[in-house]
């Protein structure tokens, strides 16, 4: 939906760049596609403020007033010429050049990315580098400008909000900050919070075999569909000791646990969602589980009671209400019953505010001055040699949803998409030989799937493009498990593959 | 000094650009319009929101206001002009609503071959829900009895999923075309259908969707009669029934606002909330058409506990809970805490991954806690 508004904006009269190695739908809205190669964002990035501050076109007013580390950029991209760049990128020289001048022709400038940014071994630097182009520009705390990351799932913000992370309570109170610790201790009631930062998926994974891990919760995740390489990944499921899954569905995850807690789906609940513009909405109840489902909050509340802990709260909006906003002070002033229509953006601090729009207003930081830090492009873990001369990037597609628990059990979704298919280009589908529909192998060094070939224009030469819908086919049977060293995202936007007639 | 104009006899202020019609809507004077849509242009297609201005027929949504210009939204020849273009479109297709063509004609034989058209023993699936119909009823007007019913040819779109168009009762109005082309900007309908005649070239003459059509169903909600309807609703229940439950999708990011149609707490149909934030009423497919997953056999009804041989049995939940509590606290007693970690859900409620966290850190005090916010 997001997409419609940016093509009213381009209907309007507003400018499009899309830098993307594949030609997607938005390119026919653009008035220019940069198809850079697959995990070259650095480089680009890099290059495209090479030009900037060697032609003079960067901000020098904000550079000046609102960030630091600025010389310390300039040194970092100095070697990042349009040719070296353009180079590492698979780009003409001129093409940077010529998009830095465009970017810097108008203002504000507006990024929004997605998944292509942060799935990579590199994606906390991808994520750095934008944010160095948008300072540069002078870009930033602005309306209409900006760094934007477009969320995924429909509550991936609030799951961080509310502290679903190893290193912080709700509303970003760190665990080891004794003060954080001693203000959760006071209002949960009980002592002793643990102050060491907690372990993150992949090493909650990787602890299952190494027995660091022993009982494993996972609610409402399919891990053994989502995560990449699933032969390794149902190997460790299937080492846990103990697991416990929460869901609505029976999944491939569930076949792996101990015990499965039936819970409430979306319309079976009270509470909020917060989307990626950071505003809490309303979720309403419109339907009765079926069975014995239960909320998945009186699943933790019954579960903590046991073990000899009584919470007070005993609705969605007690919850909200009294403790989450209550303890997180960037959501204080947001409470149900101001947010009966529409929703409201944090920052929200009490309950007279009207909630905020966009962050760093007029280049205030919230932590003082915009940092640049300079960062180098290093290439995907995993690239294309002579084995398996493709690469394999993934992402998803408009009629299904993940996995497709959900919209594979609606009517109709189905009819619109009924498999994966291998997205490869007109060239390579030419040279090997290959129909449009004809059922293709596609191997990597984890494993193969047998999957139709779609052959489009929409991807590159020497790119594989595919989905995670479906089990059969399903790119994470081939994707690389390697990492961001300080994220721990998967890069699952490149592997190297090849590609089979059948 | 805001500049002004005389509205039914009244002084009334307006914003330079505005058309006669939003002048009125903004000074609470209703002036009726099928085919305007908010956020779209106007196309003057329906003809009935014309108004007198200055002693002249214009159309209100596409004239724009001028400052002591005169206008009269409900003089007798104007009245008569609306009614006569609501008769015409009744007139147009296959209205078989109780308003349709029921001035003369045999109007039994009329419903009987709508109805069999339909594959169905009711009145159109609009009834109740559209705006031709509150229409004819304000101003009291029938159909004009067409004779032509039998022969006459319209596309229809009955296959597809999700979506049923059938032409047979299209108004011409183009707010599909506007919702496809402008709202969404999915440009799946072209837009010279009006050139056509839908007598001569029928299937050149209404705005049927080109195969790049995204399902999103901005058309079905754009559409005032019962041309485009939802395939899942379609018959299923009339509008009244309907308690209009509002929420937000369970999909993306972006969190739109969805209007749950609830008829016997079973969600029937699914439309963006007109004006929500953020979606401004804009649905994709899956927040318009995916939500009967709830619905589904496959739910899981009842906790379960695995066998020694890897089949489940079913359980209570007081034994469920009690086997995790034990197993958990054994775990702890042998290992530490640390030896427990936690996935939350990054598509269930806030409230529920607080609730999660909490448990984490509180009662089983580890912060191996984490959701897949990092995939
Ligand atoms: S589309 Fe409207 S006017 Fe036409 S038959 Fe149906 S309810 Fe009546
Ligand atoms: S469903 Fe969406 S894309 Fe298809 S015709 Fe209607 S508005 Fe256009
Ligand atoms: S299909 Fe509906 S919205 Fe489209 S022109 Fe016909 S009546 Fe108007």
């Amino acid at each position: 939906m997001a997409s419609t508004f940016l093509k009213n904006a381009v209907q309007k009269g507003a400018r499009l760049i899309v830098a993307d190695p594949r030609a997607h739908r938005l390119v026919d809205f653009a008035e220019l596609h940069v198809p850079l190669r697959v995990g070259s964002d650095i480089a680009f990035l890099n290059g495209l403020m090479h030009v900037l501050i060697k032609e003079e076109l960067y901000d020098k007013k904000f550079v000046q007033s609102c960030t630091m580390d600025f010389e310390k950029l300039k040194a970092q991209v100095a070697e990042y010429t349009p040719e070296m760049a353009g180079k590492i990128a698979g780009l003409a020289p001129e093409m940077i050049v010529d998009t830095a001048r465009r970017l810097a022709s108008v203002k504000p400038v507006m990024l929004c990315y997605t998944l292509g940014i942060t799935e990579h071994t590199c994606g906390k630097n991808n994520v750095m580098s934008v944010a160095n182009l948008q300072m540069l520009l002078g870009n930033m705390g602005m309306e209409c400008g900006g760094v934007n990351p477009l969320r995924g799932q429909n509550n991936v913000q609030g799951a961080c909000d509310m502290g679903a992370l190893p290193n912080v309570y709700c509303g970003y109170q760190a665990v080891t900050d004794p003060k954080a610790r001693e203000k959760f201790e006071k209002a949960w009631g009980v002592e002793n919070l643990p102050g060491n930062v907690g372990l993150m998926i992949p090493q909650m994974m990787d602890g299952l075999v190494d027995k660091k891990v022993r009982g494993f919760y996972i609610f409402g995740e399919n891990l053994a569909n989502t995560e990449p390489d699933i032969r390794k990944v149902e190997h460790e499921l299937a080492s846990a000791e103990f697991l416990v899954v929460q869901d609505i569905f029976q999944n491939e995850t569930t076949k792996f646990a101990h015990v499965i807690l039936p819970a409430c789906a979306w319309s079976e609940n009270n509470g909020t969602f917060t989307n990626s513009e950071r505003r809490v909405s309303r979720v309403r109840k419109a339907s009765e589980p079926p069975g014995e489902s239960r909320p998945n909050w009186w699943i933790f509340k019954q579960l903590a009671k046991r073990m000899g802990h009584d919470w007070a709260s005993n609705s969605g909006q007690e919850i909200w209400d009294n403790e989450v906003s209550v303890l997180s002070p960037n959501l204080f002033g947001i409470k149900f019953h101001r947010i009966e229509n529409d929703g409201l953006q944090w920052p929200c601090t009490d309950e007279c505010h009207p909630g905020t729009t966009f962050l760093h207003k007029e280049g205030n930081f919230s932590c003082g001055l915009g940092n640049f830090v300079a960062v180098e492009w290093t290439p995907p873990a995993e690239v294309a040699d002579e084995e398996y001369p493709l690469v394999l990037s993934t992402g998803r597609r408009l009629y299904h949803y993940h996995t497709r628990t959900q919209t594979g059990r609606c009517e109709g979704l189905n009819d619109l998409l009924g498999e994966e298919t291998a997205d490869i280009s007109l060239a390579d589908a030419e040279s090997m030989g290959i129909e449009d529909r004809e059922y293709i192998k596609v191997k990597s060094r984890r494993g193969e799937v047998n999957v139709r070939a779609r052959v489009t224009p929409e991807v590159p030469k020497g790119m594989v493009w595919m989905a995670f819908h479906f089990r059969e086919g399903n790119a994470n049977w081939l994707t690389n498990p390697a990492f961001d060293p300080v994220t721990l995202t998967a890069e699952y936007k490149a592997c190297a593959v090849r590609i089979e007639k059948q | 000094m805001k500049p002004y104009f005389i509205l039914n006899g009244r002084n009334t202020p307006f914003e330079k650009g505005q058309s006669i019609l939003e002048a009125a809507e903004a000074n609470n004077v209703s002036i009726p319009s099928l085919c305007c849509l908010k956020g779209a242009s106007p196309t003057g297609n329906c003809g009935v929101c014309v108004v007198e201005m200055n002693g002249q027929e214009v159309l209100a949504c596409s004239t724009p206001v001028n400052t002591g210009v005169v206008v009269r939204t409900r003089t007798p020849a104007i009245l008569a002009l609306r009614q006569e273009r609501i008769k015409e479109l009744l007139d147009s297709g296959n209205h078989n609503c109780a308003i349709g063509s029921s001035d003369n004609g045999d109007w039994c034989d009329f419903q009987q071959t709508v109805q069999a058209s339909d594959g169905a023993s009711e009145l159109c699936p609009a009834w109740g829900d559209c705006r031709l119909q509150e229409l004819a009823y304000e101003y009291q007007v029938t159909g004009g009895g067409r004779q032509d019913y039998k022969v006459r040819q319209y596309p229809q779109k009955k296959d597809e999923p999700l979506i049923i168009r059938d032409y047979s009762r299209c108004i011409r109005c183009g707010r599909c075309v506007a919702a496809c082309n402008e709202i969404q900007v999915n440009l799946a309908i072209d837009t010279d259908f009006l050139d056509a005649d839908p007598l001569a070239n029928p299937d050149k003459a209404y705005p049927v969707a080109k195969d790049n059509c995204v399902y999103c169903g901005e058309c079905v909600q754009a559409c005032p009669v019962g041309a485009l309807v939802e395939k899942k609703a379609r018959y299923q229940y009339r509008p009244w029934k309907a308690e209009k439950i509002r929420t937000t999708c369970p999909y993306c990011g972006v969190g739109c606002q969805q209007t749950l149609h609830v008829v016997d707490g079973r969600i029937a149909k699914v439309t963006g909330v007109e004006d929500g934030a953020p979606n401004k009423g804009r649905l994709c497919v899956k927040g318009r058409f995916g939500y009967d997953f709830i619905y589904s056999e496959d739910r899981l009804k009842n906790p379960l506990i695995r066998n020694n041989d890897g089949t489940f049995r079913d359980a209570t939940w007081d034994e469920a809970l009690d086997l995790v509590a034990a197993k958990f606290q054994q775990i702890i007693d042998q290992h530490g805490p640390d030896a427990l970690a936690g996935v939350s859900c990054a598509r269930s409620i806030n409230e529920d991954s607080y609730q999660m966290m909490k448990f984490f850190r509180s009662v089983l005090k580890t912060n191996n806690i984490d959701h897949c916010a990092r995939t």
